[in-house]
């Protein structure tokens, strides 16, 4: 029982950072149609810029907020300059250019802050709370994960259901042309799009750094989990994000916490769910009802 | 003119309409011209009707006078003003409401955010606003929060031109909106765009395959053929005309 409620734990705080990695993807695929494989290393590049700020003696919370600001802008830029280029053509320029995104900015990562393992701090402790006198798996550093998301994600939920600008937002991603005809600036909104779920990527960037060791590539298997738990939660959905984001922490949490040598199996794992869902539900869990005209 | 001219209409504040001037306008996909040289006019309180076979040139005309496509050469004039190179966004700032052609409904979101997107360049908008809407079309009320692809196609229209009317337009294209609805429903949007135009002078350019329904309704017909217009007259006049109803409207 206390073994399983570790697991449990672990596999939440887990699934919170792929769900918010998720959640970033759904947002870009969403409005325009791109998976965002570059997501990982602007992910990486915003966290070393936190690194380098806490290392010049800044705190963590000023450096949490700089590198979320930057990762804004980094995306921002990215979508106007580069991949807008790409926007609406054959759907393999979108995936090259994304592809040598990502290659691109790890690469100008480890020129800019070396390439060594770094220690990040976590701005809670990582020792687990005690209950009734035996210590869990939740630390407070966790709980501080998921708290993290959580409000991230409530704060997405308001823009996108209760502004204006949300509503511009999805009104844009959901029938450009339509959007357009009614005086929305379509091409700002993808922009901001980009934005925010540069923000979210980077979010989960700096969560799952905290209290380990980061180098340029240390994005690379979350841009994998994160993909897994976005095509398992239907890569329409921004809640299918969230569930399978979560699903799949659990999962690979109970692989390596139940099977006997199941921590060197987490990626076979991904990749039997990745495989399992396109075959049997192509669409996702959360697929939606919808046939979305190109 | 009163806010309440038309028992329901949006709440129009004395806007009259604008008049659409299109000069000589060519368009072309490629080596195709969907357009070759048109020129018409769309007065205030006028429902002027661009009737013609699938091909014609119709969708293109709409399409081009908004700016979706870019013509080749021509001008659109709005109340005077060049608005050939406008971009599309701003047209619906100059008062051009263009509701094209196969409902477009944002499907994924519901009616009440579709016609809020309506009003979205406004800013904030008075509820009494959407409140007329919903009575000029009731069927959406009890709709009002389920997502639009679960609307039905004549539900669809009426969410559209609701949504149109919600950015109070000076002039309003219509790309064929009795498409696949049943004959009393789009008698019901005529007789209702009617009442709007009679009321409170709104212009409308109605581009429809179905021209019998469409000369019913409207003041002026435009007939095209091949991207050209042949035929321009009083819509009455055009019912009338036997031969050119045969020649390219199929009635």
């Amino acid at each position: 029982m206390e073994q399983f409620v570790n697991v449990t734990l672990s596999g939440l705080a887990q699934g919170m950072i792929f769900a918010a990695f998720a959640l970033a993807l759904v947002l870009i695929w969403r409005s325009t149609r791109i998976v965002n494989f570059a997501q990982g290393s602007m992910a990486a590049a915003t966290t070393f810029i936190a690194l380098a700020l806490v290392q010049a003696g800044w705190s963590y919370w000023l450096a949490f907020v700089v590198a979320l600001v930057s990762g804004f802008v980094l995306g921002a830029v990215v979508e106007r300059v580069i991949v807008r280029r790409v926007e609406g053509g054959p759907e393999l320029n979108a995936v090259i250019v994304t592809l040598g995104l990502f290659v691109a900015i790890q690469a100008a990562v480890a020129i800019i802050f070396g390439s060594s393992f770094q220690s990040f701090p976590a701005p809670f402790g990582l020792e687990g709370f005690s209950v009734g006198g035996t210590v869990i798996a939740l630390t407070p550093n966790r709980l501080y994960v998921i708290v993290a998301v959580l409000v991230t994600m409530g704060l997405l939920v308001a823009l996108f259901r209760f502004t204006r600008v949300g509503l511009a937002m999805r009104a844009a991603a959901f029938g450009q042309e339509v959007a357009r005809l009614l005086g929305v600036r379509v091409g700002r909104m993808l922009t901001l799009g980009w934005g925010l779920a540069a923000v979210v990527g980077s979010l989960a960037g700096i969560l799952i750094a905290g209290g380990a060791f980061v180098y340029p590539a240390y994005m690379d298997s979350l841009i994998v989990f994160g993909f897994v738990a976005a095509v398992l939660g239907g890569l329409d959905s921004p809640i299918g994000a969230v569930v399978g984001g979560l699903l799949l922490g659990l999962a690979l949490s109970y692989v390596t916490g139940y099977v006997p040598g199941g921590s060197s199996l987490v990626n076979m794992t991904a990749l039997v769910i990745l495989v399992v869902v396109l075959l049997v539900k192509p669409g996702g869990l959360f697929a939606g009802t919808v046939a979305r005209r190109a | 003119m009163p806010d309440t001219a038309v028992d329901g209409a949006p709440g129009r504040t004395g806007t009259t309409g604008a008049t659409l001037e299109v000069r000589d306008l060519t368009t072309a996909y490629g080596p195709v011209r969907a357009l070759d040289g048109v020129s018409l006019t769309a007065a205030p309180g006028r429902i002027t009707a661009v009737l013609g076979a699938n091909g014609a040139g119709k969708t293109s005309l709409l399409r081009t006078v908004s700016g979706l496509v870019r013509a080749t050469s021509g001008t659109v004039l709005l109340d005077g003003d060049d608005v050939t190179t406008s971009a599309v966004e701003s047209m619906v700032t100059r008062g051009m409401a263009h509701v094209p052609e196969g409902r477009g409904v944002i499907a994924e979101l519901t009616v009440e955010e579709n016609l809020r997107v309506g009003a979205l360049f406004r800013g904030k908008v008075d509820r009494a606003e959407f409140d007329r809407v919903y009575e000029l079309f009731p069927r959406l009320t009890e709709r009002q929060g389920n997502p639009a692809h679960t609307l039905s196609g004549g539900e669809r229209q009426m969410l559209v031109i609701g949504r149109a009317l919600l950015a109070r337009p000076r002039i309003l294209l219509l790309d064929e909106p009795s498409l696949g609805l049943a004959p009393r429903i789009v008698a019901q949007i005529f007789g209702l765009l009617r009442q709007l135009v009679d009321a409170e002078g709104l212009t409308v350019l109605l581009v429809e395959q179905n021209a019998r329904s469409a000369l019913s309704v409207a003041d002026v017909g435009i007939v095209l053929n091949l991207g050209r217009v042949v035929a321009t007259d009083d819509a009455r006049t055009l019912m009338a005309d036997e031969d050119l109803r045969h020649a390219y409207l199929g009635f």
